[in-house]
Order: structure tokens, then sequence, then C-alpha cells
């Protein structure tokens, strides 16, 4: 791997330590963009169906 | 004379799933919102899972692990169980905050959970077999952690043989097998309605 990503992935991972609490950015990245996306599934309405909208 | 066996398992499969519901072509209005749509994304990165594991089975890791198509098909098995799992998760959420379980829906809900910790399992297993440092990583941390509940001599993380057939043969029949029976379990009692939302005749649930 060359590049930013080589950069990016080639060393140990980062983590985030709160007393007994830790978790990996990777991770909590991962958990984040879950959220988003189970949030982003519900407020966004769905497309409807042309000849459904007609009726 | 007694009825056969055979007739009475299609009575009383056309009584519980007819055609109708097993294929249905309209849905209730409800089920047009995104969040209705991760259980079939979850089945399609299962998918790509279960075909690209069968090329990965037939070519074997001398293929996978040097040609670039080999790797490419490796890293698509890989990364595809990593969507899988994120519409899975995504699936849970939103049937635990609709309470999925309502309207005679435990068994639906409880093949779901199941599903769920049996993919955990193919996905460690899965791990444990990359035959690199990752893998060496994880099954000796494993091995500690299986050794101290007392499985460790009969489930050994550290035997590839033993995972290899594990993932390969007998956990994805038992998640294949689960996945069906969830799957039919939905068409059977119909997609579960929101909370607030009036019931159709398509979730109207048969007791």
């Amino acid at each position: 791997m060359t590049g930013w990503i080589s950069d990016f992935m080639n060393h140990p991972a980062t983590y985030l330590k709160s007393g007994w609490f830790q978790i990996s950015v990777t991770n909590l990245l991962v958990i984040l963009l879950m959220l988003t996306v189970f949030t982003l599934a519900i407020l966004i309405p769905f497309p409807k169906d042309e000849e459904e909208s007609k009726k | 004379m007694s009825e056969m066996w055979t007739a009475k398992l299609r009575n009383k499969w056309q009584k519980n799933l007819p055609i109708e519901k097993l294929l249905p072509d309209d849905q209730p209005a409800y089920v047009a919102s995104w969040i209705y749509t991760f259980g079939v994304l979850t089945l399609s990165a299962l998918g790509v899972i279960i075909f690209s594991g069968i090329i990965l089975a037939f070519e074997g890791p001398a293929w996978y692990h040097t040609s670039h198509v080999g790797k490419f098909v490796n890293s698509l098995h890989f990364w595809s169980v990593q969507l899988f799992f994120v519409f899975m998760v995504i699936h849970l959420w939103g049937k635990f905050w609709m309470a999925a379980w309502r309207g005679n829906r435990f068994a639906t809900w409880m093949t779901g959970a199941v599903a769920f910790i049996a993919s955990i399992a193919t996905a460690f297993t899965g791990y444990l077999v990359q035959t690199n440092f990752d893998s060496q990583w994880i099954s000796f941390e494993a091995k500690d952690g299986f050794n101290s509940v007392g499985v460790g001599a009969w489930f050994t993380v550290t035997n590839l043989g033993q995972m290899l057939l594990l993932h390969v043969a007998f956990l994805p029949l038992i998640l294949g097998a689960l996945t069906v029976v969830h799957v039919l379990l939905v068409r059977k009692r119909g997609v579960v309605p929101p909370i607030d939302a009036e019931p159709t005749s398509l979730s109207e649930v048969k007791r």
C-alpha cells in the first residue's frame, strides 16, 4: 500500500480511554456511522410510486 | 385410512403459508420507509458472502492469497461481511424499537436473534482462518477466554482445520437454515406495523 492509505492503516489503532472504558477510534467511527444511517433511515422520506401518488 | 404424512404436511403448509403470502405483490403502506429496507439489505449482503465464499472454497488459499482476482474475491468476502453486520444491526435496532415481537411474532424475533448469534460465531471462525497475524492474535487471545470457561479442549480456536470446517460447512448451514425459517416466518406473520399504525389486511395476524 502506498500514499495516505498506507499512512492511515499501517500503524497500531488509536484508543480513547476513560477509566475502565476504552474504544478504538475506528470502532467508534463505525458505531457513529451506523447510528447516522439508522437516524437517516427513519427521517428521510421514502420515494413514492408515481402511479400510487396519482391515485 | 389415515391421511398420509405428505398430505398432512401439504395441508398444514397451505393453511399457514399460502402462495399469496409467500410471494406477495403488495405490502402495507407503512412498509414504504427506508428502515424497512435493512432486512433485505442484510439478505443481499449474505448472498454476496455465500457467493464469494463458494468461489474461495473452490479455488483455495493458494489462489486467494496470491492472485489479484483471488485477493479481490477474498476482500469482497470480507467487506460484504462488514456490510452484512452493519445492515443486520440497523435492522435489529429498527425492529427492537418497534417491538417487532408484537402480533404473535415471537418466533420471528427469536430466529432473528439466534441468527445474529450464529452470524457472530461464523464471522469469528472466519477471522480465525485468515492465516495471518490478525488471525494469530485473535485466536491466541480467544484461546484464554475459551479455556477459562472450560470449552477450550472441545472448541479449539488455534486448530485451523476445526475452525475452517466450522466456518465453511457447519455454521453456514445453521445460519442458512435460521435465515430461511426467519424469512418464512416474516412472510407468514407479515411485516410488523409501526407501534401507532392501524393493522391492515396483510399485517393482520391469524391467531
